[in-house]
């Protein structure tokens, strides 16, 4: 993989797909008022989508705009992290993986705000409040999750462990990027060990680590999810409001 | 769980800008006071609405029954002279 290019394909396609599979809670949350904030969260992520896409576009220079890479790629074209592919599960599991996106995403975004290309800096430099409040959602919910009831606590810890194994490929190494995912690792690994241990969970231990999402190689969930996000697009090429 | 489940109400005061005071502009329900300020962010400010947020517990709150009406209220009615326009300025006094 070149640099720039798949790079910022990557980011845009873990915050694309995140916000698509946040917006299947939309009339589905447990509450009216975190189906605010999830639909909030869900139009974050696609905010910040829509700036790396178009980017993504402009760097390639092949002439694809935000819609073309978001709407006409199939599943192995599609570069996003495992992690924001997997379905929803019961509201621990979204939870846990919010907590694991946000907390990958914070320390990612901020180091992009500070590197030498003046749009990755300036994405960075917006999408990073954004995902401090991501991660502050999701933490608020570990917690009281964990410190709940018995049963809360049972599906906490339950959901944390199933979406776990998907943190390896977020870390991979990648030289060549403007960042290296690879250093930032250890802000990832205090900040979620923090949130777990207030939420009297435990670290995970997994030797399983899956991984392939940044070479197209996804779980059979990405093309479900496609075909839903894209049937419009495809159907009425073209189409505006 | 249903939004007026076990969820207590919590009344949401937002203020616009700086230097205005705290409005009331509605409630929701959230489990304690930190979610309920973030539930507030989220309901009441998405469209750049306010700079700063108060929630407070709808039970805390003592207000003023409608069976109170007319001895809280109607007394008010018939004392103009309670209001700055009852009083001529004297044409004598520039900065009033």
């Amino acid at each position: 993989m070149n640099g720039p290019f798949a790079f910022t394909l990557a980011l845009g396609d873990d915050a694309l797909i995140a916000a698509q599979r946040l917006a299947e809670w939309t009339t589905r949350a447990p509450e009216m008022e975190e189906d605010i904030a999830l639909a909030n969260i869900a139009l974050d992520q696609l905010g910040a989508a829509r700036l790396l896409l178009s980017y993504a576009g402009e760097l390639e220079g092949a002439g694809r705009d935000e819609d073309a890479l978001a709407y006409l790629r199939d599943d192995r074209e599609f570069r996003n992290c495992l992690l924001v592919e997997l379905p929803n599960g019961d509201f621990a599991v979204t939870m846990a993986k919010l907590l694991l996106l946000s907390a990958y995403q914070l320390p990612l975004y901020t180091a992009l705000s500070r590197c030498a290309d003046e749009r990755l800096a300036a994405i960075g430099g917006k999408a990073r409040k954004e995902s401090a409040y991501h991660l502050d959602h999701a933490a608020l919910w570990v917690k009281r999750l964990g410190e709940g009831t018995p049963e809360s606590h049972r599906r906490m810890q339950a959901g944390i462990e199933e979406v776990w194994p998907y943190v390896g490929e977020l870390f991979a190494g990648w030289p060549q990027a403007p960042v290296d995912p690879a250093t930032l690792r250890a802000d990832f690994d205090e900040v979620v060990s923090a949130v777990l241990a207030e939420a009297t969970l435990t670290v995970p231990e997994s030797a399983w680590a899956p991984a392939g999402g940044r070479d197209g190689l996804h779980t059979e969930h990405l093309s479900y999810l496609l075909a839903e996000m894209q049937v419009l697009h495809r159907a009425h090429p073209g189409a505006r409001w | 769980m249903s939004s007026s489940g076990s969820s207590p109400l919590w009344e949401v005061f937002v203020r616009a800008r700086r230097g205005l005071a705290h409005t009331h502009v509605g409630s929701l329900h959230a489990p304690d006071a930190e979610l309920a300020l973030r539930n507030a962010r989220d309901l009441y400010t998405r469209r750049q609405e306010g700079v700063s947020i108060w929630v407070v517990p709808a039970g805390a709150i003592t207000a003023s029954s409608p069976d109170e009406k007319d001895a809280f209220f109607d007394p008010a009615a018939d004392k103009v002279y309670r209001h700055p326009t009852f009083y001529d300025v004297p044409d004598g006094v520039a900065h009033l």
